[in-house]
């Protein structure tokens, strides 16, 4: 692994020892079928026939582990947090915080103070859009976004931009679905004072050289968010490394509940931030006219927070460590580049993003025949992919079509349901032909 | 496979491929466009009205078999009709695709019966109503 957080086609060998691995399983191999026996939905049928999950963009499933995890909390362990002082309180207060060092120690993180529970990533960047942008932009100040983003990192932008009176501004993407480089260089200003970019396109499954990008965008004196929604679970991230500012994600993404998301915030920056939502829990002292915060986090964690699913998320983490991103991303190379091979050979299949750097995402559409009609076709074979514009219009528009079809892989995806999902290809032009 | 076979029945994926009425309409006097955010799917609806009734229809646009279909069918169905039989078959149409079996005669909803599979995908309803919402639009706007 060249660089962490930045390689995904590293990896070579299959079925490698999980060295990586941590505490959850030291020195396990890697088995996909042992894997697969974790997740209890795996070994469901769907329409008669085994389910083959290929949406894991959309979300992850979750193994048995997260599941009884939240299951135990809720049966013996659910009281609010804070100031409760019961023990029952004490002890959920206690699982709160700890996973909150969980998750801080998954992204790198200097501090736990550094680590905000949000509703899930567009929640992560509707905080720093609404708090750091409402504080920070001022008329003509510019925010850089690429053609590739997803809405929840497109519009969050467009509405502070509004209200601020700043410019946004877009780097296009090539033909490929790689960012212009170039462009992006010549569109990045000291004007410029937020870039956001996305780590991993959820369309095209292109991987953004983010390290780069905010290298460029911190000599200029802008501040970094990425978007790491369709990273976090593929690869190892190091917020350091990456050089950025803000980094979020989704738990629902990396094999934890829905409900529960991060935003890492270096801390010299969230301390500067003023709350974005007010409620019980941000406070440091109110009266009827005025109220001042809280430190860092508990200033943008307004109201009860996700307690089940922030712990849900801590033992997910355990468990994607547990394997090891060393394996993990071998493994979905092996996937995708499989997928490549049998999908793209396809006649009339047209893949649309072939950059050379992607992950796990395989976007496609079947000349002639509309990706919903595909994908009924595939639905009837027990196969989960979605049909659609993915959040993404621009990504759309850019490649002159209104949706594709696209399969996402996680390490419990197998090489026979990639070749179900080629089967099942073939079988829609006998449908549709 | 008996799901997809009634939802795909033949007449659907005949008319998706030599849809009928896929055209422009110079003389129509009303026009709607309709817009499936969720698939992207456009379609662009033409009438002409006169005397109080459809004298022609036609559409064009993008969309999926169900949708491409359903405006296909559609346009052949209300032809000669009123505009309050068209309504009252576009009513008796999102009765059978919505799945309440009191839709109707299937013989007297003609080929629209064809359509009586899309009730056992929720999610595809909206394809199917695409064309007769558009159309139900353009009867409603005011002469072009």
């Amino acid at each position: 692994m060249p660089e962490t957080g930045e390689s995904v086609r590293g990896g070579s060998g299959l079925l490698e020892p999980a060295s990586s691995a941590s505490s959850a399983a030291p020195g396990r191999l890697f088995s996909v079928d042992a894997i697969r026996r974790d997740f209890p939905i795996l070994g469901t049928t769907v329409r008669g026939r085994p389910l083959v999950y290929l949406d894991n963009a959309a979300t992850s499933q979750k193994p048995q582990t997260v599941i009884d995890a939240i299951s135990r909390f809720y049966a013996t362990g659910n009281a609010n947090i804070h100031r409760g002082v019961y023990a029952l309180s004490e002890q959920a207060t206690v699982a709160y915080d700890q996973a909150r060092l969980r998750v801080a120690r998954f992204l790198g993180a200097s501090s736990p103070a550094e680590i905000v529970f949000t509703r899930g990533t567009t929640e992560a960047i509707n905080l720093v859009a609404q708090s750091w942008g409402r504080a920070q932009l001022r008329r003509g100040d510019e925010i850089l976004v690429t053609a590739m983003e997803h809405h929840s990192n497109l519009i969050p932008w467009q509405l502070i931009a509004e209200q601020t009176g700043a410019v946004l501004r877009a780097a296009p993407i090539t033909g490929q679905g790689e960012l212009d480089l170039d462009a992006w260089h010549r569109l990045l200003s000291d004007r410029t004072r937020l870039v956001a970019v996305t780590h991993i396109s959820n369309a095209l499954g292109t991987l953004n050289p983010v390290r780069e990008l905010a290298e460029a965008a911190r000599a200029r004196g802008a501040v970094v968010l990425v978007d790491g929604a369709q990273s976090a679970p593929h690869l190892p991230i190091d917020v350091h490394a990456l050089g950025c500012d803000f980094f979020a994600c989704s738990g629902h993404k990396l094999y934890g509940p829905t409900g529960v998301g991060v935003l890492y915030g270096r801390a010299e920056l969230l301390e500067r931030m003023p709350p974005w939502q007010g409620g019980g829990g941000m406070i440091a002292s109110v009266t009827l006219e005025r109220s001042t915060w809280a430190e860092p986090p508990a200033r943008f964690e307004a109201g009860t927070p996700p307690i089940a699913e922030a712990i849900g998320l801590a033992v997910a983490l355990d468990y994607v460590d547990g394997i090891g991103f060393q394996a993990i991303t071998a493994w979905e190379d092996a996937l995708l580049h499989r997928a490549v091979e049998l999908v793209g050979a396809i006649p009339g299949v047209r893949l649309v993003g072939t950059a050379s750097r992607r992950a796990a995402v395989l976007s496609f559409v079947v000349e002639g025949i509309h990706p919903h009609d595909v994908g009924a076709v595939l639905d009837d074979e027990g196969i989960a992919v979605r049909a659609g514009h993915h959040c993404a219009q621009p990504v759309m528009r850019h490649f002159g079509i209104p949706a594709t079809l696209r399969a996402s892989f996680s390490f419990y995806n197998t090489l026979e349901e990639v070749e179900a999902l080629a089967r099942g290809l073939g079988r829609v032009r006998e449908v549709f032909g | 496979m008996a799901g997809l076979s009634e939802l795909y029945q033949n007449v659907i994926l005949e008319h998706n491929r030599s849809p009928r009425n896929y055209r422009a309409m110079p003389d129509a006097n009303r026009e709607a466009q309709g817009h499936n955010p969720l698939c992207g799917d456009q379609v662009t609806v033409r009438l002409r009205v006169e005397d109080g009734r459809i004298r022609d229809a036609a559409f064009q646009g993008m969309g999926c078999a169900i949708s491409r279909a359903s405006a296909s069918i559609m346009t052949a169905a209300i032809k000669g009709r009123t505009p309050e039989e068209a309504a009252e078959l576009f009513h008796r149409f999102h009765r059978l695709v919505t799945g309440h079996p009191e839709a109707g005669n299937p013989e007297t909803l003609g080929k629209l019966a064809v359509f009586s599979g899309v009730s056992a995908y929720p999610i595809r309803v909206k394809c199917a109503s695409l064309p007769w919402h558009t159309m139900k639009a353009a009867l409603d706007s005011p002469d072009l």
